[in-house]
This record gives structure tokens, C-alpha cells and sequence, in this order.
């Protein structure tokens, strides 16, 4: 799997490269099959076994008569082409069943063959075909190319979101025995253990014990990381990596501090130790759900007033538009604060109220960018205002660094390209396609750098963080280019006098 | 002649209004369990109406995404509008004054459509993206509708065809009358291949036209975290667990 591959020579970001296709690029490109070992704690048959084109037949239409996304989604696509320069693993790896129009097409020539007469009276007309082994092993390599991250839904005329066929694929393929090992042996993680890391209880207390000795060195401030502790005001549910991976930690002694300067109290919990919620990359609401209620288990044994969520791009999708579905109603928590609040919200409305006061010193030589994640971009918001999620993650960066530039317009915002690792796909056999997905967003920054000096790139989510560190490198850049948002505010806050 | 085309009319109705029915019942009745509005997403429904309009009508992420696709797409659109609006004149005993003012751009509107058709069918040959995931049926479909523009044109502006017995044939279809209809060659084609649409319409990629609107990530108000969004399903689910 670990075959050597040429890291993408980047262009001009202005040109706007569209590369020639190169079919069957990226065919060989896939994850690990799950084992059964990971299948089955999920509720999913170990492997693939005879009959499984009937089944998986079965369970597409069981999907299409639940998702009105999937069923119009299917039907609406004109084939007219505006999709197929805007995924970044297709600008990464040129190969064509990387454009969101060649990849929902492995799904629809499916879904044409077995429920709609053109296809039934005929497939080579409109491009139908049967569910064959070629054609699943087709899928589990191009489903798991897509980080879900739905560039493809701004630009497409009819909003068509290349992650829901993904999901719906992967879903399909969990429920006849071709999951994924990585996210499956996650999920699994999840419900035994509490997080994705793994991380048992004792492990964790340590570590945050060790956090809050650091800091006390650090600042001479006892800033606290309290974890489970009854009648706390707000819960905060950070993704596990930022209980130990770097730079995710930094954000972590962060938002302990910001807690600390406005004087709130709250408190981590072992049993909802993880933002992050994959059930949402397999495309299983039943395992969304579950992951989701032991936020609501938790925030109901600790008492608490408000949930809080760390950074996080999917976890932040997943906990602003999905988690009153999944898991409320939150009618027990306090009613004049949204639920659940972004940590980036609560920090910029302190910033706003001067609640918090920051020094911009603290970060002095540092010139910021700022890479939004697609899941905040796209799938959710922050504050009370469309587009919050762009304007409140700058807002904070601004007040806490001395200069901050922004990169090209086609590439942030609602147009951000994906860092090249969601979806699922964070995993070393895939380190390939990761490093070519993220060409366009080296693109992109490579130009701030060059032409404005750029030292750093601020991420607001564990896999964009994780994901960059990795490959930066590939690209000539230091991996600790890459930063926390709330390490920003780490560095410029003021500890001790605030009150 | 008469019959025959009396038959296929209504049939042809009959196979557009039902199967676009039962499409749009379907999309209808089906759930969407989760707030997936492609964001930043208006807050409030009129706000969402706003969005759709302008999708609908100036198509608003294509313009986003290719400027050319764009101009093409609105060409063909923006004159088959017009077009369409004019033909209303042979279903209407008594021409409506919207139906008598666009009168003269019908030949400026064909044109368009011919011009947009065109385009749209050069960059399928041209740009090889667009070349890749090209099928038959969208080549044929481009035909069918470069075949009905044709030959309505050239009946606008070349061989005349007798329009008074045309609409006479048609308000007689819809009063259950049979009047002739005449035997021109090019308004048999016309005929012809406008039957063929609207048989095809339930079954294919015109579908975007009603599909659009029940989009989730274009049709949803940004507010989960105001409203809790619970289908009928999900609701199932939560009775079953707890």
C-alpha cells in the first residue's frame, strides 16, 4: 500500500490549473477492509458472503425510500459538468471517478439498473449497470476518495452533495460486510472505551493532570482541566486528539484558560470523552445516534447548564445541525444559550464583552492564515448570523495575533477546500491520496506565504490539524505550521486579572 | 392523421402529468431526517424561497461554478421560457395580453435556444471532462430538444405552417373535439418529437426542473439548533431504544 508517489507540483492558485484526466489514476487506492473483529461489535456482518447484490439491492432502496437527498439526488443530475473541477481530489490526482459527477455516477448507473425503467429497458442508453464484484470493489475504492466535504453542493445547480451518495454507499457496503477497518475499529472504540483514541479513564485524568502542571509552570496560574465534576456550569466535548496530539493540545490549555479568565466553570467527561462522531462518515444514523446519546447521558448525570464543543469540523457538523435531532430535546440545559455552543462562540463573545482580554504580543512575529474547515464551512454555523462560521473563527484569530491574511477567495469560506484528510480517510494507507488532496490547499497557501509572509495557518478541526502536520512536509513547510485556533489565544490571553 | 396525434396528445398528457405526479409525490413523501442545508443557508422560509427563486431562476451556484456553462445554460433556458410562453397561444381561444406582448421575441428567444443548444452540445464533444461523463442519452436529449427548436423555427420564419388550423386542433383537443390538423411534414416532426419529450420527461434528467425544489441542501432553513427536526422514522427509532 505504502507504494512511493510523487508529491503534486503545485501551480499558480491564480491560474486556477485544471489538470487532463488520468483514468484509473487512483484505482489501486483504497483503505483496509474491515475485519470482522470491527464489523460485528457494530451490529454488521463479518464478511461479505453469497448474496450479498440482493442485499445490497435491498438496502439502497431501503435508503432511497429514507433520504429524500439520496432518492432526488439520484434522479436530478444533468450531467452538465459544472462539479468536475471543484474536488480537491480530483485537482490532487486527475483521476476522473474523482469528480463528483463521475463518482455519484458509480452509485447512479446502479440505482438506474434496478429501479428505474430506462435502465431496466436500457442500461447502455443511460449508462446503467449491474451490481457486480468489479463494480463494488469500484466503490469501496472511490467512496472512500471523498472526504464528504461538499465543495461539490455550492457549486453544483441543483445542490447535489456528493456526501450523502457517500454515506449511502458506505452504508450500503457496512451492511453486506465491505466496511472500512478504520472507521469501523473507531466506532467500536467509542462505545467501549468512550473516545477514538482509545483513551481509557485513568490515562485521561493523568494526562490532564500533567496538563495543568504545565501550565502552572508555564504562567504561574493553577488553570484547571476538571473532568467529571457534578454541578459544573458548562460540559465541554472536545475530539480526543486534543488531549494529547500536537497542535490539538495547545487549543486544549486554550480553552482551559479562556475558562479560566472569565471565571465559568466546567468540566470534561469520561463518558462523552469525544467530540468526533464517524457514525456520520459511514453513513449510519443508528451508530450517529448512539455515539450522540452519550453526550446527552453525560450532560444529564453531571447537571450541567451548557454543552460547549471544541474544535472540530465534522464534530461540529455533526453536534450543531444533527445533535437536537439525534439526541435532544435539551429542554434541561439552561435556555438562553444554544445547544451546543461552539468554543469559538463562547471565546469571541467574551472577546466581544471584554469578558477576556488578550495581547496580541503574545504571538508576536506570527503572520496567520486561516484554513476553514469544511464541515464548519459548509455544514454548520457559528453565532446567530449565516456565515458566523467564517466571521467569528477570524474575529478571534484577528484579536489575538498581529497580522492575519486570508487566502484566495476561491479557496475559503463556503469554497474552502477540504484539508485532503475527512471523511474518514485519516488513516496511513491512504497517504497518497491525502497528499494529493491537499495540493490545492498547498496551492493556495504557498501564495500567502510567498507573497505575504505567512508563518502560520490556523486550523479549527482534530483531522485538518492531524492531517496537515503530515503533510506539510511533503510540501517544503515546517508541520508546525500549523496551529490551534484557541493556541492562538493561548498565547495572547490574560491570566490572573480578568474578572 | 388527426386521430393519430389526437391519440398520442393525450396520451403523451397523460404520461407527463401522471408520471411527474407520482415523481414529485414521491420526493415529496419521502423523509429527510437531517438538516443538511448546504450552508451559509437562509434562516427563515421565506429566506429559503428567496434562495430558491434565485436558483430557479438565475441560476445562482452555476454562475458560482462556470461562467460559459452559465451563459449557455441561460440562453436555452431564458428563450425556451419565452418560447413556451408564446405557444400558449394555441391552447388559449382568447390571447391573454402577457401572451400578446412577448409575441415579438419569439424569433430573438428561438434563436437563443438554438445558440444555447448548440454550445451545450459542442462542449460535450469539446471539454473532456464534460466529454467523460457524457452519455448517449444526454447527446440524444440535446437532439430531441434541437430537433423540436429547429423545426418550430423554421416553421416561424420559412415554410409557414397554417397556425389557425394548428390552434384549432388544439383548444378542439382540450373541448374533446377532433379538428384537423395539417399534414406538413416539418409539423409532423415538431409534433412528433415534442410528444416524445413529454413522454420522456417523468423518466429522465428533466426531472431537475421539479427536483430542484425539494433539494434538502438548497430547501432547509439553517435552524437546528432553534427547532428539533425529527421524521417520522427517527421518531420510531427513539421509541424502540428508549
Amino acid at each position: 500500500m505504502a507504494a512511493p508517489f510523487d508529491t503534486p507540483e503545485l501551480g499558480d492558485v491564480e491560474e486556477r490549473r485544471i489538470p487532463a484526466l488520468k483514468p484509473g489514476a487512483m484505482a489501486e487506492s483504497k483503505p483496509y477492509v474491515a475485519a470482522a473483529v470491527h464489523q460485528e461489535p457494530l451490529g454488521f456482518p463479518g464478511v461479505l458472503e453469497d448474496g450479498w447484490e440482493k442485499k445490497a439491492i435491498g438496502h439502497m432502496g431501503e435508503l432511497l425510500s429514507k433520504y429524500r437527498s439520496l432518492q432526488v439526488f439520484m434522479d436530478i443530475c444533468v450531467k452538465c459538468g459544472a462539479c468536475t473541477d471543484k474536488c480537491h481530489y480530483f485537482l490532487g490526482t486527475a483521476d476522473p471517478k474523482n469528480m463528483p459527477v463521475g463518482r455519484a455516477d458509480l452509485f447512479r448507473s446502479v440505482y438506474r439498473r434496478y429501479f428505474t425503467p430506462a435502465g431496466k429497458i436500457a442500461p447502455g442508453l443511460v449508462g446503467a449497470r449491474d451490481l457486480t464484484r468489479d463494480v463494488l470493489d469500484e466503490w469501496y475504492n472511490y467512496f472512500h476518495q471523498c472526504s464528504q466535504c461538499r465543495r461539490c453542493s455550492v457549486y453544483c445547480p441543483y445542490g447535489i452533495d456528493t456526501a450523502e451518495i457517500s454515506m449511502a454507499a458506505r452504508d450500503i457496503m457496512d451492511s453486506i460486510g465491505q466496511g472500512q477497518k478504520y472507521c469501523n475499529e473507531i466506532i467500536g472504540k467509542v462505545h467501549k472505551i468512550g473516545n477514538n483514541l482509545g483513551l481509557p479513564a485513568p490515562a485521561l485524568l493523568d494526562t490532564l493532570e500533567g496538563l495543568e502542571e504545565d501550565i502552572e509552570a508555564d504562567t504561574g496560574v493553577p488553570v484547571k482541566l476538571p473532568i467529571d465534576v457534578q454541578g459544573a456550569e458548562v460540559l465541554l466535548v472536545t475530539p480526543s486528539a486534543d488531549f494529547f496530539a500536537e497542535p490539538h493540545v495547545l487549543g486544549l490549555i486554550g480553552y482551559a484558560k479562556v475558562f479560566h479568565a472569565a471565571g465559568v466553570s466546567w468540566t470534561l467527561s469520561t463518558k462523552a470523552s469525544e467530540a468526533g462522531n464517524f457514525g456520520m462518515f459511514i453513513g449510519n444514523y443508528e451508530q450517529m445516534r448512539k455515539i450522540s446519546m452519550r453526550v446527552r447521558e453525560a450532560a444529564l448525570e453531571l447537571g450541567v447548564k451548557r454543552i460547549i464543543f471544541g474544535e472540530c469540523g465534522h464534530a461540529w457538523r455533526v453536534a450543531y445541525s444533527f445533535l437536537n435531532t439525534l439526541a435532544g430535546p435539551w429542554d434541561f440545559l439552561d435556555p438562553r444559550y444554544p445547544v451546543p455552543q461552539h468554543i469559538l462562540e463562547f471565546t469571541n463573545d467574551l472577546i466581544e464583552r471584554k469578558g477576556v482580554k488578550l495581547d496580541k504580543s503574545g504571538n508576536d512575529g506570527m503572520v496567520l492564515t486561516v484554513h476553514d474547515s469544511c464541515n464548519v464551512a459548509r455544514g454548520a454555523r457559528m453565532g446567530d448570523r449565516p456565515g458566523g462560521q467564517f466571521t467569528i473563527p477570524r474575529a478571534v484569530i484577528k484579536a489575538s495575533v498581529p497580522k492575519f491574511v486570508d487566502m484566495h477567495p476561491d479557496t475559503i469560506c463556503e469554497k474552502t477546500f477540504c484539508c485532503g484528510g475527512g471523511g474518514g480517510l485519516l488513516t496511513d494507507e491512504l497517504l497518497e491520496l491525502r497528499v494529493k488532496g491537499s495540493a490545492p490547499r498547498m496551492e493556495a497557501l504557498k501564495a500567502v506565504v510567498e507573497q505575504e509572509g505567512v508563518t502560520h495557518m490556523a486550523a479549527m478541526c482534530a483531522i485538518c490539524k492531524a492531517q496537515f502536520t503530515k503533510v506539510l512536509p511533503y510540501f517544503g513547510h515546517d508541520r508546525e505550521m500549523v496551529v490551534s485556533v484557541h493556541q492562538l489565544v493561548s498565547n495572547a490571553i490574560i491570566l490572573g486579572d480578568n474578572d | 392523421m388527426t386521430i393519430f396525434f389526437a391519440i398520442l396528445f393525450t396520451v403523451a398528457t397523460l404520461v407527463l402529468v401522471v408520471g411527474l405526479g407520482l415523481k414529485i409525490a414521491r420526493y415529496a413523501r419521502t423523509p429527510a431526517p437531517l438538516k443538511i442545508p448546504t450552508t451559509p443557508a437562509p434562516l427563515t422560509a421565506p429566506g429559503v424561497a428567496f434562495r430558491l427563486a434565485r436558483e430557479a431562476v438565475v441560476f445562482e451556484s452555476l454562475f458560482k461554478a462556470n461562467k460559459p456553462l452559465w451563459i449557455f445554460a441561460a440562453l436555452f433556458h431564458f428563450g425556451l421560457a419565452v418560447v413556451l410562453l408564446r405557444h400558449v397561444r394555441y391552447f388559449e381561444t382568447q390571447v391573454g395580453p402577457v401572451i400578446a406582448l412577448i409575441q415579438p421575441f419569439a424569433v430573438p428567444a428561438g434563436l437563443a435556444m438554438l445558440a444555447g443548444l448548440l454550445a451545450l452540445l459542442a462542449r460535450r464533444f469539446v471539454i473532456e471532462r464534460v466529454r467523460y461523463i457524457t452519455g448517449p442519452s444526454d447527446i440524444l436529449m440535446l437532439v430531441l430538444l434541437l430537433g423540436i427548436t429547429v423545426t418550430g423555427m423554421m416553421m416561424t420564419n420559412h415554410v409557414h405552417t397554417d397556425v389557425v388550423a394548428v390552434k384549432a386542433f388544439f383548444t378542439g383537443l382540450l373541448a374533446f373535439e377532433l379538428r384537423p390538423l395539417p399534414a406538413d411534414p416539418l409539423l409532423i416532426v415538431h409534433l412528433l418529437l415534442v410528444a416524445a419529450l413529454m413522454i420522456v420527461f417523468p423518466f429522465s434528467k428533466l426531472l431537475h426542473a421539479p427536483g430542484l425544489f425539494f433539494s434538502p441542501t438548497r430547501n432547509q432553513t439553517d435552524t437546528p439548533r432553534e427547532r428539533r427536526h425529527l421524521c417520522d422514522w427517527a421518531a420510531k427509532l427513539e421509541e424502540k431504544v428508549n
